[in-house]
């Protein structure tokens, strides 16, 4: 600590009769000896931050915290976001004062964006993802998703949760027979207007909407999987504002205002003030009939052109207290196990990022025995996930997007 | 013991200007009253005697009990006792936890001491009351054995009686300055009532504005 | 000692603010070592001034910074002036501070549900009037305007504003006022405008200040029924200071500065009205007229004081609703089947919220009162009256907007050393229930007659026997009182528990938040509910262990 504010630690000591938790300073582990890592792990608490929005969320991470202080005295601590940002804030004021050592948060519910640029500002530990036992039965190999996060190479700074895909939803009461592409939505909607919304960029689901839009109407898909700097943006992108020009006035609420986010899209579709809604997770809407939130008739579909699929990922800020600790709930929520409960549809219902192929027959049938629930999509049914474009075209699109529509 | 209350060349100022001036010597049983408007500075002089000056004013002279010089003493120390023209009896307390507050916290028969202070105002069984259910009388003759039972070795005065309706008035005055010569103190009367001054029966100083 | 603890009152309450603001200030103009910015230059604000909507932005939070105060404070005055003797007056007035239990974000939720398309006003509706089955697609909720926010924040700020009222009015003489006017042949409602309205106000002028600063910086009620497109400045800010390109943090802290020139600004143009008005107000007087639209007055403060009541009684009940509802379709009107479901869910989580919350706030509205306590007990041995510069800034965190600082407060704080944690988010709370301790405690404690502490002393009492054995004992009532408030500010504050612990020390109104963000409205019913569980049992005690206490003390019963 510099000298200088050695005096202010003091005084704000003495005024406000704090004293700071002395942080416990210890050599990084590593994960390619994993037995240190455990020996290391026993008795932390590991500060999880993930997004708290959606209960069902909670309990999953709570059963997980239970299951790793049972089985290698490792303490969970669910730092419940209200955007993952926060965190990201939070590890970047620790960096903006200078504290580089014991930071609060340890392991971070993350991709894309948020993960480009915290690898990009240094605000990463590793790597260290590639190397926990639970890794290779993701297949690194085969499956490009999981090496690369939204184009960005992932390189071990982040160890692969969960499978994510655009999945539209109907109920069949009141929509029998749903349009399945974008060109067809537009048209259902200026038929039935004010019956479909997409969240508000900069929310997640509502850019994933727009970048959905333009990978099916662009006539080159190819500059979207590179940096934005090589590419003519206002070319590549024509074709998505022109068809937004055209839905937004048919929009719910013509356009004027947007559901904030993916749950209060599926309030106002479980309200009936939309007939069409979307989520990122195929499970949603199997969990919100369980939940009595939509009607038993509600059934799930993608577009016939397929639609975007990513993983989210888990990752150590650089600075954090318990890295062995978060390694060790890392690789536990990488598990067969751990990976299975999360796909039923009663826990959560979020698709595994194992090879379930590659696992031993006995852990394969932890995965055939889950019941999908009544609308939820086979893999089959979901078809090959469109990757996600490069994260900078997030960010330009997010911005034009402000521009064009921010100010309605 | 016979207690004398000298004030000693007291002049009280505030802001440069003389408020008051005045010297006198009160011997025990005796009754000096200080009469003058509204704004005279009566009030003041009470204060000033009592410890309870705000310290905005300024002050030359001293207040000698028995000799003794307790300008600079805190009120709490001076033994000398005080009883406005409300009797304040403090509302969260019952009669007797009134009169107990003025019962030294060391003194024997705490209890006993209560009992015949109610006894000699003619209140026997009014200990556990709420003060608010005493008549007027009742909390003026309450509020006086209170301070009497703090055992003081001067007494100040202030319009005691301007608040009571005319028949009580003369009983209650009659009541305080019996009790007042037994006790044998000195005291300092300030009033704006001439009849006050007339059954006081003791020297008189007149304040002007 | 005392000396020590009233300036340590100050640096308490002004080091945080100012310290947050200077780490604020800092990015703002481009000095962010962290992100590799060391100059010193203006593009932050640059930056901000071509964000798409900022005008509109800026606007809305200016307007909802005058109109709400000026609507929540016509409804409490013209509810006083012509409603408060009446039954149905006094039938409101002791429902009002049960609402002041219920937070803010629950508060906008129940009014988001009732006034909806897909509501309950146009679920009651359509069975027999409008006949859909599907909800209208109207902008009610979130329009543009910014009409249905306002609405949320004056529901939320009159029981606020009269109940500061309430207890401002025996200090004025008020019944006194009242009678001598209208023996002078004026109409109630005319007396009260005329007679107390005028001494009413310099009384309740810092909570309406309190008022503008919130509702010109409001975050919570604004992210539930506030404009998306573009929302008002706080939330904008919000956006900008999670947007995953860190670099808008900059943007952000530039905007946080624009912030605290909007509030400033309103604060500066409703302290002009108010001297305009006061010009007006006193002609009015003189012309003598005996009667001045009674009627309507009347009228308009009864109407406008039940709209309150019911609309954030209905609202909360049909939150309350929402906690047990199994599947509850558009247009029913009532769920077609009730649950325990989501509450034998919640429960198991709730724990350790719970403790934390109910911790957090004992100790901060502790500290906050001694502190308070120890403040006032030096005025009054001194005899001074505090100055307009330690008045100012022991109301600072009330004033500034806390996304102004907070932001900065954590970047300071991990600067000094202080780890995020339980006792940091102590500390913090105790900045925000000071403020409301202090205004709640000070009238009650100097307009305490101080013959009382003569007599007490001149019966051999020294200082301190004089403040435990009659002052606190004769405070007890507004001491309670103080601590329901400082309770109910303690268990509402999110930033500062999220910011200051990190996330770490999760309490109800953090989880609530959290699950706000998912807005699934059977667990924001369950834990709103819980939420406002805290400060109701505060606000039940402050009313309940005076009546027994002085059961037998009719003075002390009636002194309050």
């Amino acid at each position: 600590m510099p000298a200088h504010s050695k005096r202010a630690l003091f005084a704000a000591t003495l005024l406000i009769g704090l004293l700071g938790t002395t942080a416990t300073f210890a050599a990084d582990p590593d994960p390619a000896k994993w037995k240190s890592v455990l020996a290391a792990a026993k008795g932390l608490t590991v500060s999880f931050n993930a997004w708290g929005g959606e209960p069902r969320i909670n309990a999953y991470i709570a059963w997980a915290g239970a299951e790793v202080e049972k089985r290698f005295g490792v303490k969970l601590a669910h730092v419940k976001l209200a955007d993952t940002a926060e965190a990201v804030q939070r590890v970047l004021a620790d960096k903006t004062a200078g504290a580089n050592e014991g930071g609060a948060v340890d392991l971070i519910w993350i991709n894309g964006e948020n993960f480009a640029a915290m690898k990009k500002n240094g605000l990463l530990f590793g790597p260290w993802a590639n190397k926990t036992p639970n890794f290779a039965l993701t297949d690194p190999e085969r499956n490009k998703d999981i090496t690369a996060d939204f184009t960005v190479p992932v390189d071990g700074f982040e160890s692969p949760w969960g499978r994510a895909q655009v999945v539209f939803y109907h109920d069949m009461d009141t929509l029998a027979v749903p349009p399945k592409s974008m060109n067809g939505l537009l048209a259902w909607s200026k038929a039935n207007p004010g019956r479909f919304a997409y969240p508000q960029p900069p929310d997640f689901l509502g850019l994933t909407f727009l970048k959905q839009a333009l990978l099916e109407l662009a006539t080159d898909k190819a500059p979207l999987y590179a940096p934005i700097e090589n590419a003519d943006f206002d070319a590549v992108t024509k074709p998505l504002w022109d068809y937004l020009d055209q839905l937004h006035p048919v929009l719910w609420r013509q356009g004027r205002a947007f559901p904030a986010n993916s749950t209060e899209l599926r309030r106002a579709f479980a309200d009936k003030e939309t007939r069409i809604g979307f989520t990122f997770n195929p499970g949603d809407a199997s969990a919100a009939i369980a939940n009595n939130e939509f009607a038993p008739s509600v059934e799930s579909y993608v577009l016939d052109a397929g639609t975007i699929g990513n993983v989210h990922f888990l990752a150590i800020p650089y600075n954090a207290a318990n890295k062995a600790g978060a390694m060790v709930l890392a690789n536990f929520l990488l598990s067969p196990e751990a990976q299975a409960k999360k796909l039923d549809p009663a826990v959560w219902g979020d698709q595994t990022v194992l090879s379930v192929a590659l696992l031993p027959e006995k852990e394969q049938a932890l995965f055939e025995k889950i019941d999908l629930g009544s609308a939820t999509l086979r893999p089959q049914e979901l078809g090959v996930p469109i990757p996600e474009p490069h994260p900078s075209w997030m960010t330009a699109i997010e911005a034009a997007w402000k521009t064009r529509y921010g100010a309605q | 013991m016979a207690h004398v209350l000298a004030l000693s060349h007291i002049t009280i100022r505030r802001e440069e200007s003389v408020l008051l001036s005045i010297d006198a010597v009160i011997r025990a049983g005796e009754v000096l009253t200080v009469m003058g408007p509204s704004g005279s500075g009566k009030s003041t002089l009470l204060a000033f005697v009592a410890g309870l000056l705000d310290p905005a004013f300024s002050t030359e002279g001293q207040v000698l009990l028995d000799g003794r010089d307790v300008t600079h003493l805190p009120p709490e120390s001076r033994h000398i006792g005080l009883l406005f023209q409300d009797p304040l009896l403090f509302p969260h307390l019952s009669v007797a936890s009134n009169l107990l507050f003025g019962v030294a916290r060391n003194a024997p028969d705490r209890q006993k001491k209560v009992s015949d202070a109610l006894a000699a105002a003619g209140l026997e069984g009014y200990g556990s009351r709420d003060p608010a259910t005493l008549s007027g009388g009742e909390r003026a003759r309450v509020a006086l054995m209170r301070v009497l039972l703090s055992e003081p070795h001067a007494l100040l005065l202030d319009e005691p009686f301007s608040k009571l309706d005319m028949t009580l008035r003369n009983e209650i005055r009659a009541f305080v300055f019996e009790r007042v010569r037994a006790a044998g103190l000195p005291t300092l009367l300030v009033t704006h009532d001439a009849a006050d001054a007339q059954a006081a029966g003791g020297q008189v100083i007149h304040l002007t504005r | 000692m005392l000396r020590l603890t009233a300036n340590a009152v100050i640096v308490l309450l002004a080091g945080p603010v100012v310290a947050g603001l200077l780490f604020v200030f800092l990015p703002a103009f481009g000095y962010a070592p962290a992100l590799g910015q060391h100059g010193f230059d203006l593009s932050a604000f640059a930056n901000l001034l071509e964000t798409p909507g900022l005008t509109r932005s800026l606007v809305l939070s200016l307007t909802s910074g005058l109109i709400t105060p000026l609507v929540a404070l016509a409804i409490v005055l013209l509810f006083l002036a012509g409603a408060q003797e009446s039954h149905l007056g006094r039938t409101l007035s002791r429902a009002v501070s049960p609402l002041l239990a219920v937070p803010h974000a629950a508060m906008a939720f129940g009014l988001a549900f009732l006034i909806a398309p897909s509501g309950m006003i146009v679920r009651a509706l359509s069975h027999w009037l409008t006949g859909f089955d599907e909800p209208p697609d109207l902008l009610i909720v979130n329009d543009r305007w910014g009409v249905s926010m306002m609405a949320g924040l004056v529901i939320k700020e009159v029981p606020f504003l009269l109940l500061m009222s309430l207890a401002a009015l025996p200090q004025i003489q008020a019944r006194e006022r009242l009678a001598v006017a209208r023996t002078l042949g004026y109409r109630p409602v005319t007396a009260w405008l005329k007679a107390v309205a005028p001494a009413l106000y310099p009384l309740i002028r810092l909570p309406v200040y309190a008022v503008i600063a919130y509702a010109s910086s409001v975050v919570d009620v604004a992210l539930i029924l506030g404009p998306t497109n573009p929302p008002p400045l706080g939330v904008a800010i919000l956006r900008w200071a999670n947007d995953p390109d860190l670099e808008r943090i900059l943007v952000a802290s530039a905007g946080a500065l624009a912030q605290l020139g909007v509030t400033a600004l309103a604060l500066v143009i409703w302290w002009i009205a108010e001297r305009l008005i006061t010009r007006l107000v006193t002609s009015w007087i003189d012309r003598g007229a005996r009667s001045a639209g009674d009627g309507v007055f009347r009228w308009i403060g009864l109407a406008g004081m039940t709209a309150v009541v019911a609309l954030s009684a209905l609202g909360f009940l049909s939150l309350g609703l929402w906690s047990i509802a199994g599947f509850w379709r558009f247009p029913d009107v009532l769920p077609g089947a009730l649950t325990l479901k989501t509450w034998s869910t919640s429960i198991e989580s709730m724990g350790e919220p719970l403790l934390n919350a109910t911790m957090i706030a004992l100790l901060a509205t502790g500290a906050a009162i001694a502190a308070t306590l120890a403040a006032l007990e030096h005025e009054v041995r001194r005899g001074y009256r505090a100055t307009p510069f330690a008045l100012t800034i022991l109301y600072l965190p009330m004033l500034v907007p806390a996304v102004s600082f907070l932001l900065g407060l954590a970047v300071a704080a991990a600067f000094v050393g202080i780890r995020p944690g339980f006792w940091p988010v102590v500390a913090g709370h105790v900045l925000f229930v000071l403020p409301y301790t202090y205004l709640s405690l000070s009238e009650a404690y100097r307009r305490m007659d101080p013959r009382w502490f003569a007599v007490g002393r001149t019966l051999g009492a020294g200082r301190s026997a004089v403040f435990w054995r009659i002052r606190l004992p004769m405070l007890l009532t507004p001491l309670l009182a103080t601590a329901a408030v400082g309770l109910a500010v303690s268990a509402g504050q999110y930033l500062p528990t999220q910011v200051l612990g990190a996330g770490r020390v999760p309490t109800i109104t953090t989880e609530v938040v959290a699950l706000a963000s998912g807005g699934d409205r059977r667990f924001i019913g369950v834990w709103a509910l819980v939420q406002a569980l805290l400060p109701a049992t505060g606000f039940i005690l402050a009313i309940a262990v005076p009546r027994l206490v002085w059961a037998n003390r009719r003075q002390m019963r009636e002194a309050f």
